[in-house]
């Protein structure tokens, strides 16, 4: 017994000597608020840390937190990194921004990168993509494909992300056509499939036949695909889940963002920014087009290429709900109205909750 | 063969605190099994778990931060379930408690003197008591089991947070994201250390000594231990069940919601849709673990949060799966509660049916 | 008008059938004296266990099958720590919770982002036929008419037979079932055996009817709700009925009144479920000779055999 105990404190004596060094020239770590395996939100951006791991092999090293709620763990959760001699910690949900920043102040060496967020500081950049500009695509497509002029919109939280993207869609299937009608149902969570279902119901059965979520959870396609109605993938490529109702998916592609800066910081020009790239960068990647006739297929190819050449899905004539003007004919409207969003335009079937 | 249990003639207090040891031990080898199972190294996995957090001032001072509001919640909770009140909704009244605290910084904010911090606490311990004597109310009065009403209304406390979160306490200059403001320097509790710990440290160690003296030593100590063993004794000795039951409920709430307003004004700041990990439900289980005596919960609540930041630093360094993580902690607590057993009782195996003075048994 | 009240009712049957077998499985359980807590952690190892051998063997019934062990293994966990080891229940069913959320996770890990099979639905013919009621009730899934079979044998066995009347002895007076010569702690686990196949197959519903895919958490606290669900019946079977379909119906109805354009806040209509199961239990609970009288005495209370 003696012995063996003996031999158990110099294996863990070894063990933590030999944890200490590490060959590659950069850590990069990642904070995620669900689980990776949400095939949503968090797994893409684990898919993009695994395409760093692809891209820099031995060169980086990455390491991730999953389940961080928002609150009181987050910031240890930061600081651990941080004190674990991490040089660049991503931290990807809209509640780690003060925890970033506060952590940022403590460690002036690290680089911070947070998702979704404003604040930034001198080691403190922020990213965001530009997913408004795949709903518009989607508007359109769905505008185009309904019989009964009619589409449900699934929605989390009423921040101006999801706002945005109500809006977006709307614009995008008025610009189709100018009646058509969008419910909205929210469902206060991010993810939880059973009640993103039963939302996809009770849409489908007032009458939406095309079925659109800013949701994490496949459930709502997979409703889609049972009723015999069409939907669209969120985050991920979602075919899989509704090969005969999926028409496009509006993909978040953070691979090439994440190779980018962390390039910078192997190079020493990594600069605090905010970022906030859409079609055009491919940090939002339209799935293939799919159960569409040729002429909505081209339609919504064309839409992109208008997208990626700089054209901004909220450029006028623009009417609130309340009939003022948002924006006039030709005016684009500025990155922080968008981002900041808070009113629906005219058309909207709901009252944004206040 | 066949496990028989016999009752121990008086507590074993050799094994009172043998049985922890025990407890991690058995831990111990099924998480080195684990962790060689998803292909880590066990002694490093194991190391990195249970003892380098230890090692270090400010993974201790981490482990200390996140046991206070669980060890605070838990007294409470051991005053109800002392006395068969079974409150589940900690968290419920955790989140009502710190929206009182909060009421004052987001609503005045300009209000900024020496009296808000213990305005705000006094708001809080008000807030969560309001919201625990709901069900208390509903129990004495109208006779509707407390576990439900408690359970149900932590649902509603927390779309209550979140709608004045996302509503009216968004804040202003916060581009309509769902947070609201800062607090300002006056309604921040003061932080000890070189970390995040606060005040609400000491305080969470003060009611664990008050509430060990007052269940210990006196009347109503008493009081609440004989209503809980035997109600009908009680109401001889002259004690009402439904005044008690309304106080636990009042206590564990108080408790829980000045554990609230401490959480976010000392390490949070600002409220946020959610502001609990779960504090309240994992609560109940420090409570059990602590076998519901102040001192054991203050243990109990420190061991739990060390297996939550063990399990976080195998995550972050050895990229061990945090359901590991859980399923670690899972364990722990089924083999620390199994191990509680030796206390009251032997074990005995058995071969066959027969026992010793050769009668069937019936178990 | 009517093809919306019909889909209406369509909905919550989905929303309600898992609630409702998880609670009459528990309702067993609580009867025969014991607290299970761990509802949450048996009915998500259903799930996964149920969507993984439903995709590995192609078999919905086969996965069906498997959660419904999976159920019961957690389920005899538990019974051999609370029954043979007089563990404390409240800590022990938390603690099973724990452990099945982080199982579940491990075992998942393979089967995220893959399609699952869904359950087919069973015509009944002849009854499918009626107008309106027909396409209701008459063309769901197994589970579905499971669900129901299962509150009836329950609700019959419970009131109607020799094992409902020793189970509920046990849950009432386990000292004097125990003189009479009943053996509590093995009825006792039986019973426990029973909640956890029953919560495994609550859990297979979630991930092989109402959402056919794995996704962590997919249970989303709905073990939960069905522990709630049980005292909202104060323990008589016919009611978990009632309970279940109003919390279905609560919840799908806001969603509908949101699709409306009510434009009542979101979080006020999410809390309506749960302040109607409130409002109802009080309503039912001031009749307290009836509540009394259903409440297994011994509920949550340790019996050891004294010899």
């Amino acid at each position: 017994m003696k012995n063996f105990l003996k031999a158990t404190v110099a294996a863990i004596a070894f063990a933590a000597v030999s944890s200490a060094a590490s060959a590659a020239d950069l850590k990069a770590c990642y904070i995620y608020v669900g689980p990776v395996g949400d095939f949503g939100w968090s797994y893409q951006h684990d898919q993009g840390r695994k395409d760093v791991e692809k891209h820099f092999g031995d060169k980086v090293e990455t390491a991730y937190l999953e389940s961080v709620p928002e609150g009181p763990d987050a910031e240890r959760a930061i600081e651990r990194f941080a004190r674990d001699g991490c040089g660049i910690i991503f931290t990807t949900s809209f509640g780690y921004m003060n925890p970033t920043i506060k952590v940022a102040k403590k460690f002036p060496k690290v680089k911070f990168e947070h998702a979704t967020g404003y604040k930034t500081a001198s080691n403190v950049a922020t990213y965001n993509s530009k997913f408004h500009e795949g709903r518009y695509i989607i508007g359109q497509i769905a505008a185009k494909m309904s019989k009964t002029g009619t589409a449900g919109y699934i929605a989390s939280f009423p921040i101006p992300e999801v706002v945005a993207g109500i809006n977006a869609f709307m614009l995008g299937a008025q610009s189709v056509n100018p009646d058509f009608k969008l419910k909205v149902v929210w469902v206060n969570s991010w993810f939880d499939p059973g009640k993103e279902a039963d939302a996809a119901k009770a849409l489908i059965d007032q009458g939406a036949d095309i079925i659109t979520q800013h949701t994490d959870s496949t459930a709502p396609l997979q409703v889609a695909e049972e009723r015999g109605v069409h939907g669209f993938g969120q985050a991920s490529d979602q075919i899989a889940f509704a090969p005969k109702a999926q028409y496009t998916a509006i993909v978040d592609n953070w691979g090439p963002y994440y190779i980018e800066r962390i390039q910078e910081v192997l190079d020493g020009t990594w600069e605090s920014k905010s970022t906030w790239g859409g079609i055009a960068e491919g940090h939002v990647v339209m799935a293939p087009y799919t159960n569409l006739p040729d002429d909505v297929v081209a339609m919504a190819k064309e839409t992109e290429a208008k997208i990626a050449g700089g054209w901004e899905p909220f450029t006028g004539p623009i009417t609130k709900q309340d009939g003022s003007v948002a924006a006039e004919d030709g005016v684009t409207l500025e990155d922080g109205a968008i981002l900041g969003m808070n009113w629906y335009v005219k058309g909207v079937d709901d009252k944004l909750p206040q | 063969m066949r496990i028989e249990l016999v009752k121990r003639k008086e507590h074993s207090r050799k094994m009172a605190l043998l049985s922890p040891v025990i407890a991690v031990g058995l831990t111990l080898v099924a998480a080195a099994i684990l962790f060689a199972a998803s292909g880590t190294d066990p002694f490093l996995g194991l190391y990195k778990f249970f003892i380098e957090p230890l090692t270090d001032s400010w993974s201790v001072q981490e482990i200390i931060v996140k046991a206070t509001p669980m060890v605070l919640i838990a007294c409470g909770l051991a005053v109800c379930y002392l006395s068969n009140n079974w409150n589940i909704g900690a968290e419920g009244q955790f989140i009502f408690g710190a929206l009182c605290g909060s009421f004052l910084p987001i609503v005045y904010p300009e209000f900024e003197t020496s009296l808000t911090l213990p305005l705000m606490l006094v708001l809080g311990a008000l807030g969560g008591a309001f919201w625990a004597l709901i069900p208390a109310v509903l129990k004495t009065r109208f006779n509707a089991n407390e576990i439900l009403t408690s359970l149900m209304l932590v649902y509603v406390a927390s779309l209550l947070l979140d709608y004045l979160v996302r509503g009216p306490w968004r804040d202003p200059g916060g581009y309509n994201f769902p947070e609201s403001r800062l607090f300002s320097e006056a309604a921040t509790l003061p932080l000890i250390g070189d970390g995040r710990m606060s005040i609400a440290a000491p305080v969470a160690v003060v009611v664990v000594i008050v509430l060990a003296i007052v269940l210990a030593r006196t009347l109503k100590g008493f009081e609440i231990r004989v209503m809980g063993e035997s109600p009908r004794a009680g109401a001889f000795a002259g004690f009402s069940a439904k005044r008690l039951t309304l106080f636990a409920f009042a206590l564990a709430g108080g408790l829980a919601g000045l554990a609230g307003t401490m959480e976010v004004s000392g390490s949070l700041n600002q409220l946020l849709p959610t502001i609990s990990p779960g504090y309240g439900f994992t609560a109940i289980i420090v409570a059990f673990l602590g076998r519901l005596n102040p001192v054991g919960i203050l243990v109990a609540g420190f061991v739990l949060a060390l297996s939550y930041i063990g399990g976080e630093a195998v995550q972050a360094s050895m990229g061990v799966s945090d359901k590991i993580a859980s399923v670690i902690q899972g364990l722990l607590l089924f083999f620390v509660l199994a191990c509680d057993t030796l206390i009251l009782y032997r074990i005995r195996l058995h071969s066959r049916r027969t026992t010793a003075t050769g009668e069937v048994s019936r178990a | 008008m009517l093809d919306i009240v019909q889909a209406v009712l369509l909905t919550v049957i989905t929303a309600a059938t898992p609630l409702l077998i998880a609670a009459i499985g528990e309702l067993v359980v609580e009867r025969s004296g014991v607290l299970n807590l761990g509802v949450e952690g048996m009915m998500i190892m259903g799930a996964v266990v149920g969507f993984a051998a439903a995709n590995q063997s192609g078999s919905g019934a086969l996965g069906v099958l498997a959660a419904i062990v999976a159920g019961m293994a957690m389920s005899a966990l538990f019974g051999f720590l609370v029954l043979g080891l007089v563990t404390n229940q409240v800590a022990t069913g938390l603690a099973l919770t724990i452990l099945g959320l982080g199982v579940s996770g491990m075992i998942g890990e393979a089967f995220i982002g893959v399609p699952g099979l869904r359950l087919p639905k069973l015509d009944i013919p002849v009854l499918s036929d009626i107008p309106f009621i027909g396409p209701v009730v008459f063309q769901q899934d197994a589970i579905v008419y499971l669900s129901f079979a299962l509150v009836g044998i329950v609700s019959y066995c419970l009131f109607r037979t020799r094992i409902g009347l020793i189970l509920r002895a046990v849950g009432d007076n386990h000292t004097s079932a125990h003189a009479l010569g009943y053996s509590v702690l093995k009825v006792r686990f039986l019973a426990v055996l029973f909640g956890g196949g029953c919560a495994g197959l609550a859990g297979s519903y979630m991930s092989l009817a109402y959402t056919p895919q794995w996704v962590e958490n997919m249970t989303a606290g709905r073990g939960w709700i069905a522990l709630a669900l049980v005292v909202f019946s104060s323990w008589l079977p016919m009611r978990v009925i009632a309970g279940a379909y109003l919390f279905g119906a609560v919840t799908v109805l806001t969603f509908h009144a949101q699709a409306l354009g009510a434009g009542i806040p979101s979080q006020f209509l999410s809390s309506l479920p749960y302040l109607a199961t409130i409002v109802v239990l009080v309503l039912i609970s001031a009749n307290r000779r009836l509540t009394l009288v259903n409440t297994p005495a011994c509920l949550g209370k340790p019996f050891v055999p004294d010899r």
